[in-house]
């Protein structure tokens, strides 16, 4: 038992390093991410600011006025039009679809435990990458949907190269990688549900639309809502499908926020307008994840709960 | 809820069918197309009845592409590399910042520690190109412009968030009793870690691991906005493959079958973890 004679010191240490103790074990992860909060500072920085790549002679404060500018410029308008097109279309979408399969879904058994798994794999694929298999798939030349758009009658149906068709194939491809993420969501709460009122209502004979609106998807809420803010925080920002896809085009069809900050800073080197796009954009997000953050701490907080 | 219906069975059938058609069939065209020649892929009307050629694997391993315009080099096999080390040394590095820091959120309940833990949550949710813009100029300053350490260090800003939460979620399922005997044993605060809380939040740790590895992996903006075509990972490499003049279709399916590959080997092995992972800890799987 030498410890014994140890100890005494060892616990008044403990005791002078207990209050620096938790800082010192988050202080790295801290400072790895301050890092990141000097660029943030530079951009809202920037954003107050008339600067161009290219004229760094006429580079001053401007305060205000690249938001102002927004107020009468289209194409800001067009980008605001075309994110929340995005946002909305894929979101409504892949929350039907997610729901739907998960419902399809929620019995467990080795077949459909297989089937979620392999739904899986499109989630897992990058999101710039899918989108190239995209590309391909709807090539003109060999694309296999091309092909099978010409069987079904559309004549030279140039799917993101024509602009009628643009936002639509994008908006398939999100849906591919994406839904999957809603369906085990929603799979997950599904099978975490409670048995005893679905057993009370099969044993008085409640019709099953009945069950579904006044007790499933009551009780699954708190999952959809999570779901929901968690993909439309993400789809608003889409850059990867959109720019892997068609870089924007054709013309400003798919000019979403990110995606046209990128032109700007990098085609036209507008770095004032560029920089203020962003800080719009993360005005946005930020009002929605801290929305998202509540309510996902209280879904954490039930969840963990009953684990 | 036993479905007794023949009709509702068969719709069933229909909808799972149209389901697995609708997210599986991607994936199968563009390996099938992989173990083609152009002539082949070029046929009109497609067919699924080639004889396979793994001509498009040979040279992109071997870095020399035969184009209609002579051989073109390409550093496929290089990208592949850069996307290996990126993936692996950004997590290596988050587990060594972000297990310390989980344990102290989850067991050390401290004066801010809520505030902080949400700071580092909220950069998961912020525009990516809020930050990597700026970062460019920074970064030609500092010297780390197309540097892997550069990038490293931005890849925590996915990787961190990542482990900070789910990590944090098992050291907190630990019942702390458990290190509470441990430490009146006589033993330090240190040891409580490594020999108790450690081990038992092993699984969490190694879920989170891959999670952020497959993250990593398929990150595009960050390397697309810094790094320059020797430091970029497939997903930025692939796209200029695809722009590149003259390629051969069958080689970019190859590349993407190759770029693909590994992420789904692991969400296949790590699959029990993933609802908890993609949920941040919300969701038990």
């Amino acid at each position: 038992m030498s410890d014994a004679t140890t100890s005494a010191p060892r616990a008044r240490r403990f005791k002078v390093s207990r209050q620096l103790l938790p800082y010192l074990l988050s202080l790295p992860a801290l400072l790895t991410c301050i890092g990141i909060l000097i660029p943030f500072l530079t951009a809202v920085w920037y954003s107050l600011q008339r600067y161009r790549l290219s004229q760094p002679w006429n580079r001053g404060f401007n305060w205000g006025q690249n938001y102002l500018n927004f107020m009468t410029d289209s194409a800001f308008w067009n980008t605001l039009k075309v994110s929340m097109t995005y946002a909305f279309a894929t979101v409504a979408l892949e929350l039907l679809l997610g729901l739907g399969i998960a419902l399809l879904l929620q019995k467990r058994n080795r077949f459909n435990n297989f089937v979620s798994i392999m739904l899986l794999m499109p989630l897992m694929t990058a999101p710039a990458l899918a989108s190239l298999m995209w590309k391909l798939m709807t090539n003109p030349g060999f694309g296999i949907l091309s092909y099978f758009a010409t069987l079904l009658g559309f004549e030279d149906f140039r799917w993101a190269s024509d602009p009628k068709t643009a936002m639509m194939t994008v908006v398939i491809v999100d849906i591919w990688v994406y839904t999957p993420f809603i369906m085990i969501l929603l799979l997950a709460g599904l099978r975490s549900l409670p048995k005893q009122p679905f057993e009370a209502a099969a044993l008085d004979g409640v019709p099953r639309p009945f069950v579904f609106w006044r007790i499933t998807l009551p009780m699954l809420t708190p999952f959809l809502l999570t779901a929901t803010l968690f993909r439309v925080i993400e789809s608003i920002q889409q850059f990867d499908i959109i720019y892997a896809m068609t870089q924007g085009g054709p013309g400003d069809k798919l000019t979403v926020f990110q995606v046209e900050a990128y032109l700007n800073f990098f085609q036209s080197t507008n770095v004032g307008r560029s920089a203020a796009l962003l800080m719009i954009l993360w005005a946005i997000t930020y009002t929605l994840s801290n929305i998202f953050i509540k309510n996902w701490l209280r879904l954490r907080e039930k969840q963990r709960g009953n684990a | 809820m036993e479905t007794v219906n023949p009709i509702e069975r068969v719709l069933r059938g229909v909808a799972i069918t149209l389901v697995i058609l609708f997210f599986m069939f991607p994936i199968l065209w563009i390996v099938l197309m992989s173990f083609q020649t152009n002539e082949t892929i070029l046929r009109m009307p497609p067919s699924v009845v080639f004889t396979p050629t793994i001509e498009n694997y040979q040279a992109l391993i071997t870095g020399k592409l035969e184009t209609s315009a002579g051989i073109l080099e390409i550093a496929f096999m290089k990208n592949l590399f850069n996307s290996f080390f990126l993936s692996t040394a950004s997590v290596a590095i988050g587990l060594v910042l972000g297990v310390p820091a989980a344990y102290a959120f989850a067991r050390l309940k401290f004066k801010g520690s809520e505030d902080i833990a949400f700071t580092l949550l909220s950069f998961r949710f912020a525009p990516p190109l809020l930050v990597l813009l700026p970062l460019t100029i920074y970064f030609q300053q500092l010297g780390l412009a197309n540097t892997y350490g550069g990038l490293i260090w931005v890849y925590q800003l996915i990787v961190l968030p990542l482990i900070l939460w789910i990590v944090r979620g098992y050291f907190e399922d630990i019942p702390a009793d458990v290190e509470y005997a441990y430490r009146i044993a006589g033993h330090s605060w240190g040891a409580t870690f490594r020999k108790i809380a450690l081990p038992l939040a092993g699984p969490g740790i190694a879920a989170a691991a891959l999670l952020a590895f497959i993250f990593a992996w398929n990150n595009f903006v960050f390397a697309l906005v810094l790094a320059s075509a020797d430091k970029q990972p497939v997903t930025v490499g692939a796209l200029a493959f695809v722009t590149a003049s003259g390629i051969q279709y069958g080689q970019i399916a190859a590349g993407i079958v190759l770029s693909i590959a590994p992420t789904f080997a692991l969400a296949l092995y790590a699959q029990r973890y993933l609802v908890e992972g993609l949920s941040l800890g919300a969701v038990k799987g």
